[in-house]
């Protein structure tokens, strides 16, 4: 015999005890052990061995909006605005489950955070906790979400997805190239039939395009799609494109401090580190620039990403520049790789030169920039030719912003915490600015029509292979002006800056093969 | 079970690189809880301060020993005398602020072990025959999970006492100084200690308006104690 009434006395419950009886399992939010019931009758979650989950009963009349709000996801008690007596009466009839927040492998050498998935001990925390009166692990990975400790309990929905379908929903003018069509069908194929696939299309080839029709199937056969990107820019930028290219479904975009986080959404778009919100949730994944940071870095967004998909499903990868294992599993035929070797506007990608700058850093400390840079910013300023200049690092850039600034005013430099950032692209963009200083941040997703770059210290270890044939593809993307020079200053060549070149002829010659440019 | 290597930085989460020198190597000085850039960011009070509450003099304080604040709590009767001295560690700078909410309202409780050695450190400078931490209401403290004050005790490995216990209220960082002082004391005493003739040192994280270390400071001063405070934080 549960009494529920205090329950709506309570502003919020913010976590649950377990009264364990023979038959049943009634959670008891903590206030209510105050009126007169012992303590010692109550266990946290962790200490149920065998926690009892009843069958799902098909008579019961569930709420659509419990549903809708617990879908595909794990949230703590206080997360969930429906009250305990609801939620309970779901799990009574085996709609919902509390799991706990923290779970031990099988073999007992790893413990688990049911949210984020994080198994890295150093992640976890210990604390004397006030909630079980006794010394509590909690996840310091995900803690921004609120803390999961082991006492804490987690709210699953068991029972069937939502159904939705929306046939002939895609709006799309466009027209794809024949290439792009067939890279199109086979992103269908995977969508319908699940698996893997990975899109190697260089920067600029049009890789959105591509995903309309298969996103379309998807959502007619009434799949829930997620689409993660590793930055919010594009997070929002792609949005835009898919709000005009799909207008009548309901898409959600998340990034941190987005306000769209608690609503249900048959598409998502989403930054690689909101997934960790998500489990079991889609049927199809498909991940953005795959190479890029944080996700090939970040164990724990690989995981979650792992977790966010449903068990039958299919993953698509983006990337312009896979990994060396990933181009070696492809050569192998490892992997399910679909290769677009050049870009929309059938011309070859500019290959980078190399050229010797001597120590660089040193002359830098002395207030000189390498004579050979200094030719090759003079020739631009003499053209009147809008150029990025690429520095390994924040310090040394803005040691040389000044030096820069005596060859030619409208010079300036930007890093990833300016604040100004967003108004030095634009004015970039508006031909404002003739030169523009950069640290990493500007290598992916930055398009300008008419650009040389060029990058100093090619040889650094922040220049991978990955980020220097990212740096490389920013030149050309116009169709008006499809060359562009991109040249690498050193202080020794590298086997990334090899590389980096090696990929792109590679990709030219592909590109020749298959008749797919002009020139 | 030792669950920290700390080969990154506790805040800000970067791989710390280790330093290397024949002292570290020989004796194994302690390791490092932050990365220099974060250790960095703290301002420890220093130099001239205002005797009764530790704030860092400025302008505020024309002639007196003493700031404005205090002048005002000491010339009113019913505050006069309850708190003899506060004394804070850190500035409340934009860095504290991020790292007080992330260490409070998060609930990142490990963060506390970064003022450990601070705080053993200017206890073993303090006399006082118990050390009594701000309690939290019961309701509070189950919303966080932990007392953000105890924890900075325990972390630090100093015994303490539960003298006083808090009825529920709305939260302090909501309301004004005014409201702070008029609404009616929230702290009630445990009544198995004797505190006559005895020093009590009373811990808290923020000294803001200093109201609800005076309303802990007044119950016990009206049982026979004598009261200072320190805070790891003066605002």
């Amino acid at each position: 015999m549960v009494y529920w009434a205090p329950f709506y006395f309570l502003e919020r419950v913010m976590q649950l005890l377990f009264y364990q009886s023979e038959d049943e399992i009634i959670p008891i939010p903590w206030p209510l052990v105050n009126y007169g019931v012992k303590m010692e009758n109550f266990k946290p979650i962790y200490q149920i061995d065998d926690f009892y989950y009843p069958e799902q009963d098909p008579k019961f009349q569930f709420s659509k909006q419990l549903q809708l709000f617990l879908i595909g996801r794990a949230l703590l008690i206080e997360e969930v605005p429906f009250s305990l007596e609801e939620i309970h009466e779901h799990v009574k009839h085996g709609y919902i489950r509390y799991i706990p927040g923290q779970k031990m492998s099988q073999d007992k050498k790893e413990i688990i955070c049911q949210r984020c998935c994080n198994t890295d001990l150093s992640y976890f925390a210990e604390m004397y906790c006030s909630r079980c009166h006794s010394k509590c692990l909690y996840c310091r990975r995900c803690i921004m979400m609120g803390r999961v400790s082991t006492c804490t309990p987690l709210l699953i929905w068991v029972a069937d997805p939502p159904l939705f379908t929306f046939p002939n929903c895609l709006k799309f003018e466009g027209k794809l190239s024949p290439l792009q069509k067939k890279a199109s069908n086979k992103v269908i194929k995977t969508i319908v039939e699940g698996g893997n696939l990975l899109l190697w299309a260089v920067c600029g080839a049009g890789k959105t395009e591509m995903l309309f029709e298969g996103i379309e199937t998807g959502l007619s056969m009434g799949k829930r799609i997620a689409i993660a990107t590793p930055r919010t820019d594009v997070v929002l930028e792609l949005s835009n494109r898919f709000k005009k290219a799909f207008p009548d479904v309901p898409i959600v975009s998340l990034y941190g401090g987005s306000h769209e986080r608690h609503s249900f959404a048959p598409l998502v778009i989403t930054t690689t580190h909101q997934l960790i919100r998500f489990r079991s949730a889609f049927d199809v994944l498909i991940i953005d620039e795959v190479d890029a940071f944080p996700y090939s870095v970040d164990d724990m967004l690989q995981k979650a990403s792992r977790k966010a998909m449903k068990e039958e499903s299919a993953v698509i990868y983006l990337s312009a520049t896979p990994s060396e294992v990933w181009q070696q599993e492809v050569k192998t035929g490892k992997r399910n790789c679909f290769i677009l070797p050049a870009r929309f506007h059938r011309k070859a990608l500019p290959v980078p030169t190399f050229r010797w700058c001597g120590n660089w850093r040193k002359s830098l400390h002395k207030g000189k920039i390498p004579s050979k840079l200094k030719e090759w910013v003079f020739e631009r300023v003499k053209k009147n030719q809008q150029a990025f200049i690429f520095f390994p690092h924040i310090e040394l850039m803005e040691e040389a912003l000044p030096l820069f600034q005596t060859l030619h005013p409208k010079i300036e430099s930007v890093h990833a915490e300016d604040p100004s950032r967003k108004q030095k692209v634009q004015e970039m963009r508006d031909g404002k600015l003739l030169i523009l200083l950069t640290t990493m941040i500007l290598e992916r997703g930055v398009t300008i029509s008419n650009l040389d770059v060029a990058v100093l210290g090619a040889e650094d270890e922040t220049f991978t292979e990955s980020a220097l044939v990212q740096i490389s593809g920013r030149v050309g993307r116009n169709p008006n002006y499809p060359n562009g020079d991109i040249t690498f200053f050193h202080f020794g060549i590298t086997r990334s800056m090899v590389l980096a070149r090696r990929q792109i002829i590679e990709m030219n010659k592909k590109a020749r093969e298959q008749g797919l440019i002009d020139n | 079970m030792k669950f920290f290597q700390n080969d990154t930085c506790l805040y800000c989460d970067q791989i710390m690189e280790q330093e290397f020198t024949w002292e570290s190597l020989l004796l194994g000085t302690e390791k490092k809880l932050l990365c220099r850039k974060c250790q960095s960011k703290f301002e420890l009070i220093e130099g001239e301060t205002c005797l009764k509450c530790g704030r860092v003099r400025n302008d505020h304080f024309e002639t007196n020993e003493i700031c404005l604040d205090c002048l005002k709590w000491e010339t009113d009767e019913k505050w006069k005398g309850v708190l003899e001295k506060n004394i804070s560690l850190f500035v409340y700078n934009n860095f504290m602020a991020e790292l007080i909410a992330k260490y409070k309202y998060r609930g990142d409780y490990c963060l506390a072990k970064i003022f450990s050695s601070y705080i053993r450190e200017a206890t073993r400078k303090l006399e006082y025959d118990y050390i009594v931490p701000i309690p939290l209401s019961k309701e509070r403290l189950y919303e966080r999970g932990f007392n953000q004050v105890e924890a900075l005790l325990i972390e630090a490995n100093i015994k303490y006492d539960s003298i006083l216990f808090r009825e529920h209220s709305e939260k302090q960082s909501k309301k004004s100084r005014e409201e702070r002082i008029r609404q009616e004391n929230v702290f009630k005493l445990n009544e198995c200690f004797n505190l006559k003739g005895k020093h009590v040192l009373l811990v808290d994280d923020i000294y803001t308006t200093g109201a609800t270390l005076r309303k802990a400071a007044k119950i016990l001063y009206t049982s026979g104690a004598s009261v200072s405070s320190l805070t790891l934080i003066r605002s």
